[in-house]
């Protein structure tokens, strides 16, 4: 009896549960890209206020009314089964966004870093984040340039971002559903294999 | 989604054997329960006084006919997640609707949960 119990009414509906996986990466880094490629639904926009606490400042007047700001986070879902929903969010890079970070890391299964090969270092504090975190992640590093591709091996890209040999790294292409499967099913893998070193 | 209560009757796909977490605010004085971003709400069949609600909560409802998550609810409606979060709360006080919670740290996700989940990726 998982969906109901004699205290219930008794047409209570089912619900599914749901999971998410963040995508994390700089901004133009293929995000959006790789959310949609996998995803059921064109992704979805929403937004979240950020008040000046949230982003570090100190109102230097008190009398002063707060500004708010807004931020936009994407997000795709995947139907599991009836009883299964697996979301997607793409998250911001920024270090000023981490506060939003925490409700988006509270409770994910694991995190994609979309690594651009043009600009690694927009990932660091992502990476930063989830080593500190201890939430399971995998390098994926987006291909922008097909003709060089093959010109970076992933022990290369792990030594940029110093990341630990058991982070797993795999070069992708975002715009493509097959490539982008690959990335998460190898996420889910490292989130699996965690999990028995734990237990 | 199937709209029948028969699901206990068949086996749990994803193996959970704990009832969902309903939240019911104003039902019972339990603890506050906060919503998440994943969150997933359902409008209860229940009789609707619609000039008690605003607007807004009206949208929602008639667009949680099935389920959806709080993020989804918020794009939806055009309205950021914070706002959506309280709306959706008063909604649940008044027993319009039924919200599920996500995992959370505390309850880690187990293998059954996650072998679902490679099992779909592996469909799309
Ligand atoms: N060549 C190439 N372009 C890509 C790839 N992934 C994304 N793009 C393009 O890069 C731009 C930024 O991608 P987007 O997903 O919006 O990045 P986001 O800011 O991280 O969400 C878009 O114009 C995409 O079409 C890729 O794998 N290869
Ligand atoms: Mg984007």
């Amino acid at each position: 009896m998982a969906f109901a119990d004699s205290d219930g009414p008794p047409d209570e509906p089912l619900i599914p549960q749901a999971v998410k996986i963040l995508i994390a990466g700089g901004f133009g880094a293929g995000k959006t890209t790789l959310v949609g490629s996998v995803s059921e639904i064109t992704p979805l926009s929403t937004e979240e206020i950020m008040t000046e606490a949230s982003l570090g400042l100190d109102a230097l007047d008190g009398v002063e009314a707060k500004r708010t700001t807004t931020v936009a986070l994407d997000f795709g879902r995947i139907t599991i089964n009836p009883e299964l929903v697996l979301y997607l969010f793409g998250t911001p890079g920024q270090q000023r966004f981490w506060f939003m970070w925490d409700e988006l890391a509270t409770g994910s299964l694991g995190a994609v870093v979309l690594a651009d090969t043009r600009r690694l270092d927009t990932c660091f504090s992502a990476v930063d984040f989830f080593e500190r975190r201890g939430i399971p992640f995998v390098v994926a590093v987006n291909c922008f340039d097909d003709d060089k591709a093959d010109s970076y091996d992933p022990e290369e890209v792990a030594r940029a971002l110093g990341t630990s040999p058991s982070v797993p790294i795999i070069m992708c292409d975002a715009r493509r559903r097959q490539s982008s499967k690959q990335v998460l099913i190898m996420l889910i893998r490292q989130v699996e294999a965690l999990l028995s070193i734990v237990s | 989604m199937p709209d029948e209560s028969s699901s206990n009757a068949k086996p749990n796909e994803t193996g959970s054997p704990v009832r969902p977490y309903i939240l019911t605010w104003g039902r019972q004085n339990c603890d506050v329960v906060r919503l998440d971003m994943i969150s997933v709400v359902i409008a209860a069949r229940s009789d609707v006084d619609e000039t008690a609600l605003e607007p807004e909560q009206l949208a929602i409802l008639r667009l949680c006919g099935r389920p959806l998550s709080v993020a989804e609810v918020s794009a939806h409606v055009d309205i950021p997640v914070a706002v959506v979060k309280v709306l959706i709360s008063d909604l649940i006080g008044r027993g319009h609707v039924l919200a599920r919670a996500p995992y959370t740290s505390q309850s880690p996700v187990g293998r059954d949960i996650l072998q679902a989940v490679l099992d779909g990726i592996r469909r799309l």
